[in-house]
């Protein structure tokens, strides 16, 4: 009976001790990720490349579901102490991230691993989303996209009009005429459709004029910011999309991207303004007409335009890990951003390049002669040095925001308020969503 | 005689219901005192900081005219829904009922809508009736004439998902009518043919008023579906929309705590959630289920 006590006693001693006697057991860094279907597949391939690469550190992806589903998944994580390394949160959950108390900066563990990087060698439009008051990078940007103007090419012949260029932005007075001759000759039932109304109606829309969003530089300088979509110049933009829509040179066709895409690939609608991340999903679907890409119009009298500014998700490094740890993190981020992976990230989902390098790469490259295309949403955004403004929106509760704004303007198109008064309403609900996040953080 | 068995240990008894009052403790009363609490205090979502702010979250939800409106989008809301699904449900129970050929059958099928989760349910009326892409849609606008949009319309949103919540649960209380409508003697019936009373009047004189009990129970059940399993519907097809016309209660509580991750306010929509479907299941017992007539 001893005997076989001891004998037990040496199977379970010797289970424990397996693990720690396997020699350079690579350390593991996890990485929770909104990434699916094919997006997700690019990612595993990425995380691949970089585990066969080298053998100190092993990298782990999850998908944990989209957006919110990943975020509140790192936010449980967190609450029970089994935080991933490192975490993909959407552009809104910026504020969020940044107060959390959860993240270290990644411009800090850069410096702290010993990776000199140079950042003006990135996008800088890119950046500025994800930097603090102070110009520091606080998240790696991951997947960044922006919206531009599609357009029927076959439509536009049709109605003779010339296609459009690819790098100088049309007027919003030159799209008026467009779509009245599409819709005056029944070439199609409606001129343009639109995706993501508040991001690229009233974010981009201000941020390419240069006009403050919100105050205290759009939020980035303080936490009692407050909104002011409400200005002449947005009010004017959307009454004139509501005349557009009373004469169907615009049509509303939903929140999101499902119903205006739609209505484009049915050649219901000429025009259609949405993320460059639709290209993929263009090529794809689109088969019995021709499309093309240009930037999105400008205000006629605009001289110099700004950068539009950029919509995706971005990589979050969480505290409480051990520095042997970190030094895997940051050569993780340090291989997504080499060329090779970034080149290839692009060329098989369409979001960006985040370096100046890899986008210079692609174009000697002839990537860009090849798919014309793919160059719109970039030069859009790397034409103006962003400004204070144009660099980013920074708001707490901004998925409420944005609920709120797009509630109001289907008050506008529904014709129950008029657009000053939708705008109005708008700013003020989030100013009271604004002033609880301030309350929180206090 | 009644055999009665007893037990001399005082204990025995607590022992046996202990594991029903942990599940119970753990996984009902607990997340709802967590709640409460939650909803008194503003914290961010990592949980590193929270501020005791006694009824300020109650304070903004009630004088958001938005949130008022929300709530009154939910009572009619329910109540159709638990119109359109009990009255047809009725209807198809009294007809299979009388059906001679192939009974068991066509019962069956009609069981079989139950069986779809509300989100597929939602996804499948939104492929009916979607303005873009609705095959009915497209008839409705083309042979109709009406300017049918309920990505558009509040009321045409609302019509959209009161059928693609109803529509399924018109076969669950088609099972329960059905039963009801078996357990009626049929001597009563058969008398009252006997006395020249039509199939209607056998109906509506007989058959309905012993049919109050299932009626008064799937009621309940039906507003209770209704305030909460609906979500499914509206995330697949209106995401609350047009301008918050379908933003029922259920679906802000999501949209807020979960999406925008305001714990506070989505902890005060809760309790607010939970005390209206108390008082609501409380009138309906102590007014409604007195008309009931139990007895045969």
């Amino acid at each position: 009976m001893k005997r076989m006590k001891l004998f037990v006693f040496f199977i379970i001693a010797a289970c424990f001790a397996l693990p720690a006697s396997v020699f350079a057991e690579p350390v593991t860094i996890n990485w929770w990720h909104a990434m699916r279907g094919p997006r997700g597949d690019v990612v595993e391939k990425m995380i691949g490349d970089f585990n066969a690469s080298q053998t100190v550190y092993k990298v782990v992806g999850t998908n944990k579901g989209n957006y919110d589903e990943t975020m509140n998944a790192g936010v449980a994580a967190f609450r029970a102490k089994k935080q991933p390394h490192l975490l993909q949160v959407f552009e809104v959950g910026t504020q969020t991230m940044m107060l959390s108390g959860a993240i270290y900066p990644v411009y800090k563990l850069m410096t702290d691993t010993g990776y000199d990087v140079d950042w003006s060698r990135y996008l800088q439009a890119v950046l500025s989303y994800y930097m603090n008051a102070d110009g520091n990078l606080m998240s790696m940007p991951f997947n960044s996209s922006t919206p531009v103007m599609y357009y029927n090419v076959d439509m536009f012949q049709k109605a003779g009009i010339a296609p459009l260029s690819k790098s100088a932005p049309i007027t919003w007075d030159q799209l008026g005429d467009i779509t009245q001759k599409i819709v005056s000759a029944g070439i199609a039932p409606a001129g343009m459709v639109t995706a993501w109304q508040s991001w690229t109606q009233i974010e981009n829309y201000s941020a390419i004029h240069n006009i403050a969003f919100a105050s205290k530089a759009n939020g980035y300088e303080g936490l009692d910011c407050e909104l002011k979509i409400n200005n002449p110049q947005v009010v004017n933009h959307i009454t004139r999309l509501k005349t557009w829509a009373d004469d169907n040179r615009f049509m509303y066709g939903g929140q999101k991207y499902q119903g205006p895409s739609a209505e484009f690939t049915a050649q219901n609608a000429a025009i259609y303004i949405e993320s460059i991340s639709g290209i993929a999903k263009l090529l794809k679907t689109v088969k019995d007409f021709k499309w093309d890409v240009a930037p999105l119009p400008v205000e006629a009298g605009t001289l110099k335009p700004q950068n539009s500014i950029i919509g995706g998700a971005s990589l979050w490094v969480l505290n409480g890990h051990s520095k042997k740890e970190y030094k895997g993190v940051a050569a993780f981020l340090k291989f997504l951003a080499s060329n090779d992976m970034q080149e290839y990230w692009h060329k098989q989902t369409g979001y960006f390049p985040i370096t100046i390098d890899a986008y210079e790469s692609l174009k000697s490259k002839g990537y860009y002669d090849a798919n014309p295309f793919q160059e719109v949403g970039i030069s859009q955004l790397n034409r103006a040095i962003p400004t204070k403004i144009s660099r980013g929106l920074r708001l707490g509760y901004f998925v409420q925001i944005r609920n709120i704004i797009n509630e109001e303007l289907e008050q506008v198109w529904n014709g129950k308020k008029s657009p000053q008064q939708a705008l109005d309403t708008a700013a003020q609900r989030s100013n009271d969503q604004l002033r609880t996040f301030e309350k929180t953080y206090k | 005689m009644i055999k009665r068995s007893f037990f001399k240990s005082k204990y025995l008894p607590y022992l046996l219901i202990l594991p029903q009052m942990a599940v119970t403790l753990t996984f009902f009363y607990w997340p709802a005192i967590q709640g409460i609490i939650q909803s008194f205090l503003l914290s961010d979502p990592f949980g590193r900081r929270s501020t005791f702010v006694w009824f300020y979250n109650y304070i903004e939800l009630f004088t958001d005219p938005l949130y008022l409106e929300s709530v009154f989008i939910t009572f009619v809301f329910s109540l159709a829904v638990a119109f359109v699904s009990i009255s047809l449900g009725l209807f198809i129970a009294a007809m299979a009922n009388r059906a001679l050929k192939a009974t068991a059958l066509t019962r069956t099928l009609l069981i079989w809508p139950y069986a779809v989760a509300p989100a597929i349910s939602g996804i499948m009326w939104l492929f009916l009736l979607h303005p873009s892409y609705g095959i009915v849609a497209l008839g409705i606008k083309r042979w109709l004439g009406i300017d049918w949009n309920p990505v558009l319309y509040g009321s045409d949103a609302m019509a959209l998902i009161v059928m693609a919540s109803a529509w399924k649960q018109v076969s669950y209380n088609f099972v329960f009518f059905m039963a009801g409508l078996q357990a009626i003697p049929k001597s009563l019936i058969e008398a009252a043919a006997i006395d020249g009373a039509g199939p209607f009047k056998r109906f509506w004189f007989i058959s309905f008023p012993l049919l109050s009990p299932t009626f008064f129970f799937l009621t309940v059940m039906n507003i209770i579906y209704s305030f909460f399993e609906t979500f499914g519907v509206i995330h697949t097809v209106t995401q609350g929309g047009p301008g918050g016309a379908t933003n029922i209660l259920v679906y802000k509580v999501y949209q807020d705590g979960f999406v925008g991750l305001n714990l506070g306010s989505s902890a005060a929509q809760s309790v607010v959630l939970m005390s209206l479907i108390i008082v609501i299941t409380f009138l309906q017992f102590r007014f409604v289920e007195k008309k009931v007539q139990y007895g045969g």
